[in-house]
């Protein structure tokens, strides 16, 4: 029964795909070689169209595969057998985390990861910049939303229909 | 001074009164919102989780991105699922997940059913460029805002700066660069002089 076997390859994408949703790709890749559910020509288009719609990447994905191979149930039973495996562990850590939150050593660690932390942050914004940073135009864009945003403690949500109103308007 | 104290500790009483469908709800929202990985979704948690409904501080919404690293399955979820626990235990952490993922499943069944054309058209196009770039900006904001809290003292700068170089120029792992900076936190303090 294709649902189960669904259920049983997005698990296992959910359990094993460690650091987030492009991470996804090359168990993807592995599915369509194995099953045929998806060509690999598909999955670049599941790629494409995963980052430029809202929802994290990661569930867009799992959502256009599992459409694909079994329809709108296809994608219900991937998306929530990808997410099952991360709220099973974070039930678990979650509550260690409670038990321990006066713990010095555990505090020692999680305020040493911070710094860390906003720098893997700030580099995939670089990682994305490269793509999408590529002339003057660009980069003054970005300049100026940045500004904007410095100045104005709006909502993120203003910002993004702002910046889809700027691509439309300047040809981005 | 005492009645300001007292103001400011009255959200969090009222975080438990949180229902499980307005979590659910704002889930969604912050989902719909989040174009890109889970990086992408870091400023509108901080917008609506720590500021505007003041569910947790920005500290631990870094805890959980450090964690959220490591653990097996995407960062959006994980994160979600953290601050779910945190207001409600279980039954939060199922509503705030499935918040999170309720716009992808609508959004990318229709893209995929209907409107393929959709993608193709000029003027999404147009605006999903624009998109992209608004959210790096969002990033270096975020980032930038959460810098006051997150880097202390000349250690958190130091780790700061290994972290980014190493990344940099070795393109390690998000999960390496975790556990360095986890052992590096055991690196005893040369400087007696700092409280």
């Amino acid at each position: 029964m294709i649902y189960a076997l669904l259920f049983y390859e997005f698990f296992k994408i959910g359990l094993f795909a460690i650091g987030g949703g492009l991470v996804t790709v090359p168990f993807l890749f592995d599915l369509a070689e194995e099953y045929g559910w998806f060509t690999s020509g598909e999955l670049a288009d599941m790629i494409a169209v995963s980052q430029s719609t809202p929802g994290p990447v990661g569930i867009n994905m799992a959502t256009y595969a599992g459409y694909k191979t079994a329809g709108i149930c296809g994608a219900l039973a991937a998306t929530l057998s990808e997410v099952l495996p991360s709220m099973i562990v974070i039930y678990f850590i979650a509550q260690a985390l409670n038990k321990w939150q006066n713990n010095p050593n555990i505090n020692k660690i999680l305020s040493g990861l911070r710094p860390a932390v906003l720098a893997l942050i700030l580099f995939a914004g670089w990682s994305i910049a490269q793509e999408t940073i590529t002339d003057y135009k660009s980069l003054g864009i970005m300049l100026g939303l940045l500004v904007a945003m410095r100045l104005i403690k709006k909502s993120p949500i203003y910002f993004i229909a702002a910046s889809a109103i700027v691509g439309v308007i300047l040809h981005i | 001074m005492y009645i300001k104290a007292y103001k400011k500790n009255a959200p969090s009483k009222k975080r438990n009164m949180i229902s499980l469908w307005k979590l659910y709800a704002l889930f969604f929202k912050m989902g719909l919102f989040t174009f890109g990985g889970g990086y992408a979704m870091l400023p509108i948690l901080k917008k609506e989780a720590v500021e505007k409904q003041k569910w947790l501080t920005e500290e631990e919404l870094l805890n959980y991105y450090s964690i959220g690293q490591c653990t097996p399955g995407i960062i959006a979820v994980n994160a979600a699922s953290f601050i779910g626990y945190k207001l409600h235990k279980l039954s939060g952490l199922v509503s705030a997940t499935l918040g999170v993922i309720s716009p992808s499943l609508i959004i990318i069944v229709l893209v995929a059913a209907l409107l393929r054309q959709y993608m193709d058209n000029q003027y999404v196009q147009w605006a999903f460029g624009g998109i992209r770039i608004g959210v790096i900006a969002l990033i270096i904001d975020t980032v930038w805002d959460m810098w006051q809290k997150g880097v202390k003292g000349i250690r958190g700068y130091i780790v700061f700066t290994a972290a980014a170089l190493l990344l940099w120029l070795f393109n390690l792992s998000a999960i390496t660069i975790v556990i360095l900076a986890a052992l590096a936190a055991f690196i005893p303090d040369l400087r007696r002089t700092q409280k």
